[in-house]
C-alpha cells in the first residue's frame, strides 16, 4: 500500500475526532529550525463541513484491539485498515508544513498490540520530528490509556498538547459502549499529565530551567448523543475535568454516523444544534462565571434546543433584569444575553470615561436584539417593555430554525 | 490646504510629527500617497513644502499600535485619518484611543481590524511550491494576493516559522525573499508568473477529501472563513464542488453499510464447504490469539444435518484436552438435562462460539476465561459454517456469549431467555443457561431452578425442531 493510500484511510478515520485546535503554545522551542509555536493557532484550510484544517490529523493505525461500539476503528468492524511507519508520519508532517498547508500535527492511534507499545510509537514520531529534524511546530498526541506513566512523562517532552479521550460522559456509558474501557484509568492517565504540567511550571518558578512539558496542556473529546445520558450529567463530569484535571479544553462530538455502526445506535446523527448548545455551555462554564447546575432544573436535564443557554438562564431569572449598563458589576454584565466577555471588557473600560448608550452598544457589536430588553442605557430604551411580556422569548430568539446542517462551528468559538 | 506626499509609515511619521509641531490642523493638510511604480522607486522632486523641525512629543502608544496597521489599509484616507487622530491627541483629548466608540477611533479600528484579518489569512493562505535550487537549502516560492498591503506585517512571521529554509513570497505590490539571515525586498509579480503546482499538491488533496465528515455540511461556515477571492491558490479548493456534490450519497452509504467484521477466520474458510474441508480449514486457524496457548482447535460433533443445534461458550479445560466438546463437569449436566427432556446426544450437533479454550493460568490450574468481542468477533466465521453445514431447524444457545453470538451483541439473556427468535438462515433460536451455570451457584434451589430451566428449554427446543 502506498503512502497516498494510507493517508487516505488514516486521515479518513481521524475525521471524527473534534479536537483539531493548535493554540496554547506561547514560544517556539529553541532551536528550531522548521515550524513555529506562537501561542494562537492558524487555520490553514477549511472543509465543506465548515471544519477548518489546522492540523494533519491522521491515526498512527486504524487496527485496534477494543471493540468500542461506537467506534469506526474498533476490532469488529471490516472497515479497511493501513498502518503508517514512524518515518512515514515524520515525512508527511514536514513536507505539508514546509509547504505551510498545516499548522502541526495530530496524532492518534487505534491500540495495537498493548497500550505501552502503541504509545512508543506516537511518542517515537514526535521525538523524531524534534530531535532529527528540529521541527519546532506543534504536535498534539493522544494518549493512550493504561499506557506507564513514564512514556505519557517522555510523550510530554515532546508533543504541545496531551489529550486523553473520555469518550463517554459516565462509568455506566462506558460500560454499555466500550466494556474495554475504564473510567479510572481514563482519570488517571489525566492526573498523570496534570501532575507533570504543574511540576514544571513549580520547577519555572523557581528558576530551573525545566524542559517544557505539554505547554498547550491537556484536553479531551466527549461523544454527545451515543447514550441516553442527559446534559446535565454531561456538563457536571466536564466541569470536574476542567476543575480537578484542569483541562485546557473539553471538545464535544455529535455522534456521526459511522460505517457498520451497531444495530445499537440510531441510524442517523442527534442533532449537531445539541453539540453547539453544549459548546456554549461549556463556554459559560469557563468564562462567564456559571455553574453547571444554574442552566438545570429538576424537569429541565437537557439544554433547549430553539434558545441559547445564556438566553435560558435570563428568561428563567428575569427578575434580575433590567442590569443598568452604566452601574453593573462585571459578573452582571456578564450575564446579559448578546453581550460577550470582550464587549463587557469594554464596556467596563469606556465607562472609566463616559457612559454608554444604545448607540454606542450598537458599535461594540453586541447582538442588539437580543440584548435589548435586559438593558438600561443613559438613554431611553423602548425594548425594555418587552421584559414583562410573553413574547420575550420570540422576540429575543434571533435564531432562524435550525436544521441537522446548519449549526455554527462551535468548536472554536461557543461564544454567546 | 496642503497636500503632502507619502512614501512609506516612517515617512509619514516624520511630516506628522513636523506637521504637528507647526501647529498645522487637519484641516489644513491632506497626505496622498505615491502610488505609482515609478515613483515609488525613482527619486521623488515632488516639490514639498519645508518644514520646521519637530519638537519630540509622546503619545498613546496603542496609537502608534494601531496607525501600523491602518497604514497597510488600502483606503486613500488612512493618512489623514491617522493624522485627525494624533491631531486630537495631542489637542486636549490624550485618552481619546481608550473611546473606541468616537467615531475616528471607530473607523481606524474597523480599518485594522480589516487589516488584521487579512494579516492572519496570509499566513494561513500562503501556499509554498518547492523548486529547484543549487544551494544545498531547500527552496520555496509563494505567490499570494492579499486585500491589503500586508506583507511588511507577515514578513517577520515567515522567517520565523521557515528559517531553515530558503522561500520566497510573490504578491501583485512587492515580493520578499528569505535566506535564512535577511529579508530581500523586490517588486510586485502579476499571477501569471506565479511557481508551478508542487508534487505534493496531490497528496495535500487526498487529505483534505478524507478529512472531510460528508455527514455534516456547512457550505456557508467554510466561504466565511475562507473567502471564494483567496481559492485560486489553494490547491484543494478544485475538489470542494465535487466533495459537496456527493456529500449525501456518501452520508446514506456511511449509514447504510452494514456492520462487518475486520480479521476474522474468514480467510480461513474453504471456498467448497464439506465437514472435511470445514475440519481442515479450522485446524489452521490463527485469527485470534487464543490459538496460541490453547491445546487444540474443537469442532462441533455431532451429525450433520442436523435439526438441532446446541451452541455453547468455548471449550473448557478437559474438551481442550481430550479434542471434544462438552466433556467435562458442565458436560455432564448437559447431558443429564438432555435425557431427562427426552433427547439422545448423539441426534444433536454440539458447538462453540469460540473453538479454543481461553484461560487463566493460576498455579497448576486452567481457569476458564471469558472470551471477549473481538475473540468471538474473529470466531464467527466457523460458526456460520456449521450452520450451513448442519441446516438446523433450532439453534439453542447455551448462556449469553452464545446468545450474542448467534442473536446480536444487545441480547440479554436475563431478559429473553425461553423466547423464540428468527435465528440464521430461517431457522428458530432460543437462548437458555449455559450448564455451566449451575456449576457456579451455591444455592441449591437456584441450582435445581436453573437445571429445570434447562432442560425445559431444550424439551421445546426439541419439540420444535420435531415439528
Ligand atoms: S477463536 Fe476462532 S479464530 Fe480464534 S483461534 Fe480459535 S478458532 Fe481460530
Amino acid at each position: 500500500m502506498d503512502t497516498r493510500q494510507k493517508l487516505e484511510i488514516l486521515a479518513d478515520a481521524a475525521k471524527y475526532d473534534a479536537s483539531c485546535a493548535s493554540s496554547g503554545s506561547k514560544q517556539t522551542r529553541r532551536g528550531s529550525q522548521i515550524g513555529s509555536t506562537e501561542g494562537m493557532g492558524i487555520c490553514h484550510s477549511y472543509t465543506p463541513d465548515g471544519r477548518c484544517v489546522s492540523l494533519l490529523k491522521i491515526l498512527l493505525t486504524n487496527y485496534c484491539i477494543f471493540d468500542c461500539t461506537f467506534c469506526v476503528n474498533r476490532v469488529s468492524s471490516d472497515t479497511p485498515r493501513a498502518r503508517f511507519s514512524v518515518d512515514e508520519v515524520v515525512q508527511l508532517t514536514l513536507q505539508f508544513y514546509k509547504r505551510n498547508y498545516i499548522e502541526g500535527l495530530f496524532l492518534s492511534s487505534g491500540i495495537i498490540q498493548n497500550a505501552d507499545y502503541t504509545m512508543q510509537q506516537l511518542t517515537m514520531v514526535a521525538k523524531k520530528l524534534r530531535s532529527e529534524h528540529q521541527y519546532g511546530g506543534y504536535i498534539h498526541l493522544k494518549t493512550i490509556p493504561g499506557c506507564s506513566d513514564e512514556l505519557i512523562h517522555e510523550a510530554g517532552r515532546w508533543a504541545d498538547r496531551l489529550s486523553v479521550n473520555i469518550e463517554l460522559p459516565t462509568q455506566n456509558d462506558l460500560k454499555q459502549l466500550a466494556p474495554e474501557k475504564d473510567s479510572t484509568q481514563i482519570v488517571t492517565a489525566m492526573d498523570t499529565v496534570k501532575t507533570r504540567i504543574d511540576e514544571t511550571k513549580a520547577d519555572k518558578k523557581q528558576g530551573f530551567k525545566a524542559p517544557s512539558y505539554a505547554p498547550a496542556g491537556q484536553s479531551t473529546q466527549l461523544i454527545v448523543g451515543a447514550t441516553e445520558t442527559p446534559d446535565a450529567t454531561i456538563l457536571q463530569t466536564v466541569t470536574s475535568l476542567y476543575q480537578d484535571q484542569r483541562l485546557r479544553r473539553v471538545y464535544y462530538s455529535a455522534y456521526s454516523p459511522i460505517p457498520h455502526a451497531d444495530a445499537r445506535l440510531p441510524g442517523m446523527a442527534p442533532p449537531l444544534v445539541r453539540e453547539h448548545r453544549l459548546y456554549q455551555a461549556d463556554w459559560l462554564l469557563r468564562f462567564y462565571g456559571f455553574s453547571a447546575d444554574e442552566l438545570f432544573s429538576p424537569q429541565q436535564q437537557n439544554l433547549p434546543l430553539d434558545i441559547d443557554p445564556k438566553l435560558a438562564w435570563t428568561l428563567a431569572n428575569r427578575d434580575r433584569f433590567p442590569v443598568d449598563i452604566n452601574r453593573a458589576d462585571r459578573e452582571m454584565l456578564l450575564r446579559i444575553p448578546g453581550i460577550g466577555s470582550r464587549s463587557v471588557g469594554r464596556i467596563l473600560q469606556i465607562r472609566k470615561h463616559r457612559s454608554l448608550s444604545v448607540a454606542d452598544l450598537k458599535k461594540l457589536r453586541v447582538a442588539w436584539k437580543r440584548a435589548a430588553p435586559f438593558v438600561i442605557t443613559t438613554d431611553a430604551n423602548p425594548s425594555l417593555k418587552l421584559l414583562d411580556s410573553l413574547q420575550l422569548k420570540q422576540k429575543t430568539s434571533t435564531e432562524r430554525q435550525l436544521s441537522l446542517f446548519d449549526a455554527i462551528d462551535s468548536a472554536r468559538s461557543g461564544e454567546v | 490646504m496642503q497636500s503632502r506626499h507619502v512614501e512609506s509609515f516612517e515617512d509619514w511619521r516624520n511630516q506628522a510629527r513636523q506637521l504637528i509641531a507647526a501647529e498645522i490642523s487637519p484641516r489644513e493638510v491632506c497626505f496622498r500617497e505615491n502610488s505609482s511604480q515609478a515613483e515609488l522607486f525613482g527619486a521623488t522632486n515632488t516639490p514639498q513644502e519645508k518644514l520646521p523641525a519637530a519638537r519630540p512629543f509622546r503619545v498613546d502608544r496603542k496609537f502608534m499600535q494601531l496607525a501600523d496597521r491602518v497604514v497597510c489599509h488600502r483606503d486613500v484616507d488612512r493618512y489623514d485619518l491617522l493624522y485627525r487622530i494624533l491631531w486630537r491627541l495631542t489637542h486636549g483629548e490624550p485618552k481619546l484611543m481608550q473611546v473606541t466608540v468616537d467615531d475616528d477611533i471607530y473607523r481606524a479600528s474597523m480599518m485594522e481590524k480589516a487589516v488584521r484579518r487579512d494579516a492572519h489569512k496570509m499566513k494561513a493562505f500562503v501556499r509554498f511550491c518547492q523548486v529547484e535550487t543549487e544551494s544545498d537549502r531547500e527552496k520555496y516560492v509563494a505567490w499570494h494576493e492579499p486585500d491589503h498591503k500586508v506583507l511588511r506585517l507577515i514578513a517577520p512571521f515567515f522567517a520565523r516559522r521557515f528559517r531553515g529554509m530558503d522561500w520566497t513570497i510573490l504578491t501583485p505590490d512587492e515580493s520578499v525573499s528569505w535566506d535564512g539571515k535577511q529579508f530581500a525586498w523586490g517588486p510586485g509579480v502579476p499571477m501569471s508568473q506565479r511557481p508551478r503546482a508542487d508534487s505534493l499538491e496531490e497528496l495535500w488533496k487526498t487529505y483534505y477529501a478524507s478529512i472531510f465528515n460528508p455527514a455534516r455540511l456547512k457550505t456557508k461556515a467554510m466561504k466565511a472563513e475562507m473567502p471564494v477571492r483567496y481559492w485560486k491558490t489553494l490547491p484543494e479548493a478544485e475538489l470542494i464542488d465535487d466533495l459537496i456534490r456527493k456529500a449525501n450519497t456518501r452520508t446514506e452509504s456511511m449509514i447504510s453499510h452494514r456492520e462487518g467484521v475486520a480479521f476474522t477466520a474468514e480467510r480461513y474458510l474453504p471456498e467448497d464447504l464439506t465437514v472435511e474441508s470445514f475440519q481442515a480449514g479450522l485446524a489452521q486457524c490463527d485469527a485470534c490469539s487464543l490459538c496460541e496457548h490453547a491445546t487444540q482447535v474443537i469442532a462441533g460433533e455431532g451429525p450433520v444435518p442436523s435439526r438441532l443445534v446446541l451452541v455453547g461458550e468455548q471449550p473448557g479445560d478437559q474438551e481442550d484436552l481430550v479434542g471434544r466438546p462438552f466433556i467435562g463437569p458442565a458436560g455432564q449436566i448437559l447431558n443429564q438435562a438432555l435425557q431427562d427432556a427426552g433427547i439422545r446426544r448423539d441426534e444433536v450437533y454440539l458447538t462453540n462460539a469460540v473453538k479454543h479454550f481461553k484461560f487463566e493460568e493460576r498455579g497448576k490450574q486452567r481457569l476458564h476465561k471469558r472470551p471477549n468481542v473481538s475473540e468471538v468477533t474473529a470466531c464467527h466465521p466457523w460458526l456460520q459454517a456449521e450452520f450451513l453445514l448442519t441446516v438446523p431447524r433450532v439453534v439453542v444457545c447455551l448462556g449469553s456469549t452464545a446468545a450474542q453470538a448467534v442473536l446480536g451483541r444487545g441480547f440479554k439473556i436475563q431478559t429473553s431467555r425461553g423466547q423464540f427468535f428468527s435465528g440464521p438462515h430461517d431457522c428458530e433460536a432460543i437462548a437458555t443457561y449455559h450448564p455451566s451455570a449451575a456449576l457456579r451457584v451455591r444455592d441449591v434451589k437456584r441450582k435445581e431452578e436453573i437445571i429445570r430451566h434447562l432442560t425445559e428449554d431444550l424439551r421445546r427446543a426439541a419439540e420444535k425442531a420435531k415439528a
